[in-house]
């Protein structure tokens, strides 16, 4: 039986696209995936005046408190710009083999780049970055096949280049790690 | 399994060691962290040997400089990367006189990291990485399988096996829809370039003032609203192949600027001084008369001369009309599987329909057809009445169709027809035709079609 991975929008995201994103997910990771609603965290004690973003890191430890059942994930999708201490930003995070991964769509937009808006792309690069975080939560680490999720993304370009799904190899990894054998979506 | 790379990491601010140590975890390092130079050459001892050290420049007690001279004592290879404040910059650059590999300022990019990281490591182990990389090209899946086995796609597929292992630059052309990404797929899974990305870019899709960024990527602030560098699609095939498709419909500027890039490899993006080298190799496609632009004077000849080193012809699909059938099976198990529907088979009216209908959209055409009759229908055989084709259409344009010559009023007419059908709105009617926008305005604009209001 696999857990189920619960799929949190946070303070202030509401895309059109939202609605179906737990049906799109479960395409490419295993397990039933359930939305997660009305969630009472607020973002404001994450914001980092000075850098004018938020910390990724303390938002990940609180979301983890609304986990409804211990086995779980929850992955949250938020709007604002994250930051681990260290780095100028991140695209998301993740607890490597943990129950928790936190994604932003604030640099997968194409107008953060002086590009016209692409409401496909967001959907498409948004459902990549959920499925590499919480392959993460999975036990998987980066993968040096360029066309597969799990390939290491610094830049949203190579987001593009890759697909949703996993390679053989990473599938093999997801397979052991949570004992189903889901057909999912290939890579590449 | 190879073994996993090492990699310590020595800061005193433990919200930086916790974050670097989860980054490492992730890349599929094996990750311990110090938080001062005594315990980091402690650690060294201990657990060491490393391969790739991160040293903060400014730390209580032992600071980096000193830290990086006792580990270069113990071990003459060791890969140092040292972070620093944007203040202590100049102490940094002391450090790589030292012999340190490279040096960071925080708060760190990502994408420095990984580079700074991925090249130490590059130096220190050249051989074993070429191994590994050898190892996984082994494991990758197979590219969608290109099919036909008419003599034409036979000629096709010779080409292809004659070429890939050049590093020439291939020109695939064809009409709309008759596979020529498949075959820039296909050359470079059979290339030495494969351990590298193949980047697609469809140049007649896109405004000219977007590609140039596309394709150069652009600096921070280049223009309005880039609040972030970006990196083009030719940075990215670096190490591979990049695929220019519609390379006919590409701007005189911009092939001033492809020329420049593919005779020095070096570029600059949009908004930026500092040059940027990628070494990739070249495969364009085509629909269009490339000979009759130049005559024409819309497509530069050195160029021409640059990028036709070596010719593909895709055959239109009428001209293979016994892979049909062939065609249409592998796409009705494609559909079926993504669908979760059995497979069904093709009822022998069908069969004929497909066989007899001319196919303008080619094998795009053919796909979307099938994906729609597996939609539409629900018996157990794919019938004609479930292909998006009219058998009356069929016999009309066959009764008005004196030669091969009227292909392009029997293109004219199906596309005013499918454009009607889809009130107008050019996105819908170019899927359904199996082509892109960019080629269907091409052919409004061809024919004189005008949109119904
Ligand atoms: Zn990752
Ligand atoms: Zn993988």
């Amino acid at each position: 039986m696999s857990r189920t991975i619960y799929v949190a929008f946070l303070e202030g995201f509401n895309p059109s696209w939202g609605e179906n994103l737990p049906a799109r997910l479960t395409e490419w990771v295993p397990g039933p995936i359930e939305p997660l609603s009305s969630l009472a965290l607020g973002m404001d004690p994450y914001y980092a005046p000075e850098r004018g973003q938020y910390n990724a890191t303390l938002v990940l430890a609180r979301l983890l408190r609304y986990l409804p059942e211990p086995q779980a994930k929850i992955v949250g999708l938020t709007n604002v710009d994250l930051f681990i201490p260290v780095l100028t930003f991140v695209f998301g995070q993740a607890q490597l083999e943990g129950p928790g991964a936190l994604v932003s769509t604030y640099r997968l937009r194409n107008e953060f780049y002086g590009l016209p808006p692409d409401a496909g792309l967001l959907r498409d690069r948004t459902i990549k970055e959920v499925v590499h975080e919480l392959g993460h939560t999975f036990g998987l680490v980066h993968c040096r096949d360029y066309e597969c999720v799990m390939h290491a993304s610094t830049y949203v370009e190579e987001i593009d280049l890759k697909g949703p799904g996993f390679c053989s190899a990473c599938r093999g990894g997801l397979h052991a790690a949570t004992g189903t054998n889901a057909t999912l979506g290939a890579g590449g | 399994m190879t073994k996993k790379r090492k990699i310590l990491i020595v800061d005193d601010e433990l919200s930086v060691r916790n974050s670097l140590r989860e980054w490492f975890l992730e890349d599929g390092f094996d990750v311990a962290t110090a938080e001062d130079g005594e315990s980091a050459l402690r650690e060294m001892h201990g657990a060491g040997p490393f391969d790739v050290f991160v040293i903060d420049l400014k730390m209580p007690g032992m600071d980096g400089i000193t830290l990086q001279k006792r580990v270069q004592e113990a071990d003459k290879d060791a890969a140092i990367i040292i972070l620093t404040a944007f203040a202590s910059v100049d102490t940094a650059v002391e450090a790589l006189k030292l012999g340190a590999f490279d040096y960071i300022t925080k708060p760190v990019d990502p994408d420095d990291l990984s580079n700074a990281v991925r090249n130490a490591l590059r130096q220190r182990e050249l051989s074993e990485e070429n191994i590994r990389l050898r190892d996984k090209v082994r494991e990758m899946v197979l590219p969608s399988p290109i099919i036909g086995e008419s003599s034409k796609m036979r000629g096709v597929m010779g080409l292809i096996d004659a070429v890939a292992e050049t590093d020439a630059t291939v020109v695939i052309r064809g009409e709309s829809g008759t596979g020529k990404e498949l075959i820039a797929r296909a050359i470079h899974a059979r290339s030495p370039r494969r351990f590298f990305p193949i980047v697609a870019v469809n140049c007649g899709s896109i405004p000219e003032t977007l590609l140039q960024s596309e394709l150069f990527g652009h600096e921070k602030g280049a223009f309005t609203g880039a609040q972030y560098r970006r990196k083009g699609k030719i940075e990215l095939a670096n190490g591979g192949t990049l695929f220019l498709d519609e390379i006919g419909d590409i701007t005189p500027q911009m092939q001033i600027d492809l020329l420049r890039v593919l005779e020095s490899k070096r570029f600059t993006r949009l908004g930026g001084t500092q040059e940027v080298t990628s070494d990739f190799r070249l495969v364009c496609a085509t629909n269009q008369d490339l000979e009759k632009l130049v005559e024409e004077g819309s497509f530069r000849e050195d160029l021409y001369y640059r990028v036709n080193v070596f010719t593909i012809d895709v055959p239109p699909l009428r001209e293979r009309a016994e892979d049909i059938p062939l065609l249409a099976r592998f796409f009705v198990e494609k559909y079926a599987r993504s669908m979760s529907k059995p497979v069904k088979a093709i009822s022998p009216a069908a069969e004929s329909v497909l066989a007899e209908y001319e196919w303008p959209g080619n094998v795009r055409e053919l796909e979307n057809a099938i994906e729609r009759a597996l939609v539409i229908g629900c018996g157990e055989l794919l019938e004609p009445g479930d292909l998006p084709l009219r058998v009356e259409r069929r016999a009309e344009e066959r009764a008005g169709r004196p030669s091969r010559s009227s292909l392009a009023s029997l293109e004219e007419r199906h596309i005013q027809r499918v454009l009607e059908e889809c009130g107008g709105n050019i996105t819908r009617a170019a899927s359904a035709l199996g082509i892109d926008r960019g080629t269907l305005y091409n052919k409004l604009k061809r024919y004189g079609i005008e949109r119904p209001a």
